[in-house]
């Protein structure tokens, strides 16, 4: 009942102060347009602002650790809130510097898209970035590897010289030379991750925080899970499997929506609708149930085919997400075919592959790209969750989702020991990041491509 | 108060690859309480941007930097949202170039009509109706008293144009701009729609600003015409004033475009095999006919020009040629011999004789590809030729269109303006080397002064290159600058067809007529004296007599 009271208190002194505060503008800038067309809606929302940072500041400060009954407790409402609030600070501070380096670097291009993208793109940007690096380097590089890539730059080089202009072209090569220069150094560096994926070691449930005081251990700094592998190594290994997986299983995907779905739209005809059909059969099952039955099937195949049930996990997933490619790139297709230059392709004698390949593709890459970013999202998801529920990516393969399958039970100490209750979350942290940072950056792409302006 | 409107030294800004670009720099406008001013220029001269700044509104990312807009004495720059609430629809009204697009498709169009009268308190609901109903009988709508119940996609353009020129007069304002309110229409359906405007702004007294890029037009409806130039004033003056002695020299070259006609040339030998034969042609959509029993011929170095109102055939007509559309019955001949109904059908050889240049320049180039890609694929695919040789021949094709190779080989269509992208599709027609070029509608999307800068260009490709040409088009204008032989079209049939000369001399098909008598011309008694000729009765009794 109180709270009620209390919550219809703070609203009424909220609406006073929003009709004050419009007034004193009123007053002190002499009826400026700004003050004057104010709605009563628009003061409301900027004093309910004020209101909000003043409270979250007051529980910011809020001590950490109270005395009940003689005893140290610890206050897990406000310390999850300042770690939130703190990453937060933390993000931000970091996309702008990420900004501000790619506002003032580079070649004109890709300055001028740093200076009018909004700060959730530039912070999506670095840690889709920051995964990569992760991913990539988690284990030690083989020289092979860096040997390899130079001999395939250098042909790609050579490839790319005459087709390309000279800007590009130096460009490419730059890029190419860094990525070089990164691989080596990273050779001598070492693996980032200081343990392996399997690696079991002495110490289990060690809490993480390095702080021996707090049940911690310097040497484990995010601490072990309940049979003593260190969870560092294994998040850092879960970047290479998990995302390096679903962004195959994306790829996969869209190699087979898009060709599909461009064939239905320029030919048309029965194609169209036998695709359209199949794809609707498909759409019409609900996709995580359908992954997990055909999941169930592949587990019973694999063994026998010796082939490694991750495999099967990709090209099942691959199959159902690209449905959703298909519908998407039909519909994209079916708006460019009847442009007037296709018609003058067609006429001109063009066969299907130019069509598609020269005329249709180009035309499409925007939306395409958006919807990459987005079914990469669901398909990390989906990953995550078929690893969560047993069938997904298989130990010892160190997996995010199966990493809060097996801490989940720790979230139960949250009320009294945060630091426990933070173990199966930083996996699950690591998958939110990745979700939202993507999701920023498809949001900025898809706002530059529908050429609306701020 | 004399002065219904007085704008003075305004100055609008727009926003664009991060900074602020002047739209309009500082023009002066007055309007007088029943006067009509009409607003001309080229696209992109600012014309909407100063119709809708005399609102005291601006599009998203414009503003006004400096200058005042007075109305009826309040200062509509410096207003709060408040006051131009009360003035705007209530006294100040807007008509928008696309009816079809600014009607909500969700509601009846009465619906929409009593909105601004019931919202801004001037009458209930029922009598607002009954007024709107009183308003649709004096545009001339068909059954006034129940095409306000229908939704905007069951009323035809015209009339729904007309019907939101009743709307915008709702509540009487003192002020309607109109936004190139008929350039959208055909030219039979444009008269109505003009009658119909001019006579009830003549009627309640209602000041106007008519904003449009067709001279004709906008001599038949105003009292003063202002010409604008890349958002400068180039003249102002009364209109017949304008029209007989215009001073600057922009203004002369607008007035001059429409003087341009190309000689007469020498009849055909009745022998000669006609480069493209249409025989016969019954063409449909689905179980739709769209053509019915078309024949015609055309000759080598010769243009036609097939001439309707939308939905006659035109295009269908072209695509039955191009083999886009296989006709149902009849048949296409080539060089006098027979063509492949269907497209995919014909061999390279046959695809190459016979080019399209379309309407759309935007829609007719692929937006990724530079204007060189363009060019040299049909080079490539027909001549074969690669490397420099391809090179060479593409400069060769941009120097036929006047366009400076090495300026535009690697721009995208985007960078180009519109006169320059119809170039382009001139010149991908071209790299075929074909023999026919079947012109769609090219340049009714075009300015008046770039249009005829490409119907120029037309001519002396056709001269030299010894080109036909079937040119669809519904201006009468272009018709005349360009064509030898006109075929007209009404409901998918050929309803008249002869050498240029003998179609603008009477007698004519009264199709023929009506479709040559509705186009607008630069006398400003022509719509007038029309009117009279034609019979319409109760055009406003005051509208008939005055201008």
């Amino acid at each position: 009942m109180s709270t009620i009271v209390w919550i219809v208190g703070a609203l009424v002194v909220i609406a006073a102060g929003g009709y004050v505060f419009r007034l004193l503008g009123q007053m002190l800038t002499g009826n400026a347009p700004k003050y004057r067309d104010m709605s009563f809606g628009v003061a409301f929302g900027y004093v309910l602002a004020v209101a909000l940072v003043i409270g979250t500041v007051w529980f910011y400060l809020q001590p950490t650790v109270v005395e009940v009954n003689g005893q140290q407790t610890a206050v897990a409402s406000v310390t999850f809130f300042r770690w939130a609030v703190q990453a937060v600070i933390l993000g931000s501070v970091a996309a702008y510097w990420f900004k501000f380096v790619g506002k003032n670097f580079g070649p004109e291009a890709s300055r001028k898209a740093f200076r009018t993208m909004p700060l959730t793109a530039s912070f999506g940007i670095l840690i889709i970035g920051v995964y990569t690096f992760v991913a990539i380097f988690a284990g030690q590089i083989a020289v092979t590897t860096i040997i390899g890539l130079a001999i395939g730059f250098m042909v790609i080089l050579a490839a790319s010289r005459n087709r390309l202009n000279k800007d590009s072209h130096a460009g490419i090569g730059f890029l190419l030379f860094a990525i070089l220069v990164i691989c080596s150094v990273m050779y001598f560096v070492g693996p980032l991750a200081p343990y392996g994926q399997e690696e079991i070691l002495g110490a289990a449930n060690i809490l993480p925080g390095g702080n021996t005081a707090t049940g911690g251990d310097p040497a484990y700094p995010l601490g072990t899970d309940s049979i003593g592998r260190d969870i560092l190594s294994r998040l850092i290994y879960g970047a290479q499997n998990t995302v390096g997986i679903a962004f195959v299983t994306t790829v996969l995907a869209f190699a087979i929506g898009v060709t599909l779905g461009f064939l239905a739209a320029t030919l048309g005809g029965w194609l169209d609708q036998l695709l359209s059909r199949a794809v609707d059969v498909l759409m019409a099952i609900p996709s995580l149930i359908f992954a997990l039955l055909l999941m169930t099937i592949a587990s019973v195949w694999a063994p026998r085919l010796g082939i490694p049930l991750t495999y099967f996990m990709v090209l099942i997933i691959a199959v159902i997400d690209s449905t959703r490619v298909f519908r998407l790139s039909r519909a994209v297709a079916s708006n460019i075919v009847v442009m007037d230059y296709i018609e003058a392709a067609k006429l001109r004698g063009e066969g299907l592959g130019y069509l598609i390949f020269k005329e249709i593709l180009p035309n499409a890459t925007a939306p395409l790209l958006a919807e990459f970013g987005l079914r990469f999202c669901f398909v990390f998801l989906t990953i995550a969750a078929l690893s969560f529920l047993g069938v997904g990516i298989q130990p010892p393969l160190s997996d995010w989702g199966t990493m809060v399958k097996d801490l989940a039970p720790f979230i139960n100490f949250a009320q009294f020991a945060p630091l426990a209750a933070v173990t199966p979350l930083l996996a699950a942290g690591a998958i939110a990041l990745l979700t939202v940072a993507v999701n920023f950056v498809v949001d900025w792409m898809l706002h530059k491509s529908s050429g609306l302006k701020e | 108060m004399s002065e219904l409107l007085e704008i003075r030294n305004l100055r609008l800004e727009g926003r664009s690859d991060e900074q602020w670009n002047p739209i309009i720099n500082g023009v002066d406008l007055t309007l007088k309480k029943g006067e009509v001013l009409g607003l001309i220029g080229e696209s992109g001269a600012g014309k909407s941007t100063l119709g809708l700044a005399a609102m005291g509104f601006t599009r998203d990312g414009v503003r006004i930097s400096s200058g005042t807009v007075e109305f009826d004495g309040i200062d509509l720059v410096n207003a709060s949202a408040a006051v131009k609430r009360g003035l705007l629809g209530k006294r100040i009204a807007y008509v928008a170039q696309s009816a079809a697009a600014s009607f909500n498709p969700a509601h009846k169009i009465i619906d929409q009509h009593v909105e601004a009268p019931v919202q801004h308190g001037v009458e209930s609901r029922a009598a607002s109706i009954k007024d709107g109903i009183a308003l649709y009988e004096r545009l001339r709508l068909p059954n006034p008293g129940e095409i306000g119940f229908r939704y905007p996609h069951q009323v035809s353009g015209g009339q729904l144009q007309r019907a939101m020129t009743a709307m915008a007069m709702s509540c009487r304002p003192d002020l309607i701009i109109f936004d190139e309110p008929t350039t959208a229409l055909d030219v039979t359906t444009q008269i109505e729609v003009l009658a119909s405007v001019r006579d009830i702004v003549e009627q309640f007294d209602t000041a106007a600003i008519y904003i449009t890029h067709d001279l004709a037009v906008v001599a038949q409806m105003a009292d003063t015409i202002k010409v604008l130039l890349k958002g400068d004033e180039v003249e102002t003056a009364e209109t017949r004033e304008m029209l007989s002695s215009p001073k600057e020299d922009y203004t002369k070259s607008l007035w001059a475009v429409r003087s341009f006609e190309r000689p007469t040339k020498p009849a055909v030998n009745t022998g000669a095999t006609p480069v493209v034969s249409i025989r016969n042609v019954d063409a449909a959509y689905g179980t739709v006919p769209v053509l019915h029993d078309v024949s015609f011929d055309i000759h080598e170095g010769r243009t036609v020009a097939v001439v309707g109102e939308s939905g006659s055939g035109k295009s269908t007509t072209a695509r039955c040629i191009t083999g886009l559309l296989p006709p149902k019955k009849g048949e296409v001949l080539f060089d006098g011999e027979v063509l492949p109904a269907n497209y995919k059908q014909r061999n390279k050889h046959q695809l190459r004789q016979a080019q399209m240049i379309y309407q759309m320049a935007d829609t007719a180039l692929n937006p990724r590809m530079a204007i060189g890609q363009i060019i040299s694929r049909p080079v490539q695919f027909y001549t074969g030729l690669t490397g420099k040789g391809l090179r060479r021949r593409v400069d060769q094709l941009l120097d036929q269109i006047e366009l400076e190779p090495d300026q535009y080989y690697n721009r995208l269509p985007s960078e180009l303006s519109g006169g320059q992208k119809q170039r382009i599709g001139i010149a991908r027609a071209l790299a075929a080397e074909p023999k026919f070029i079947i012109c769609d509608e090219v340049t009714s999307a075009l300015d008046q002064l770039v249009a005829e800068g490409i119907l120029r260009l037309l001519a002396k490709l056709q001269d030299s290159l010894k080109l036909s040409y079937m040119f669809i088009t519904h201006d009468l204008a272009t018709v005349r600058a360009i064509s030898d032989e006109v075929v007209v079209m009404k409901e998918g049939r050929v309803v008249e067809q002869g050498e240029k000369r003998a179609m603008f001399t009477p007698p004519h098909h009264a199709y023929t007529d009506l479709l040559l008598s509705s186009v607008p011309e630069m006398d400003p008694d022509w719509l007038t004296n029309l009117l009279n000729e034609r019979g319409v009765d109760n055009i406003g009794d005051a509208a008939v007599g005055k201008m």
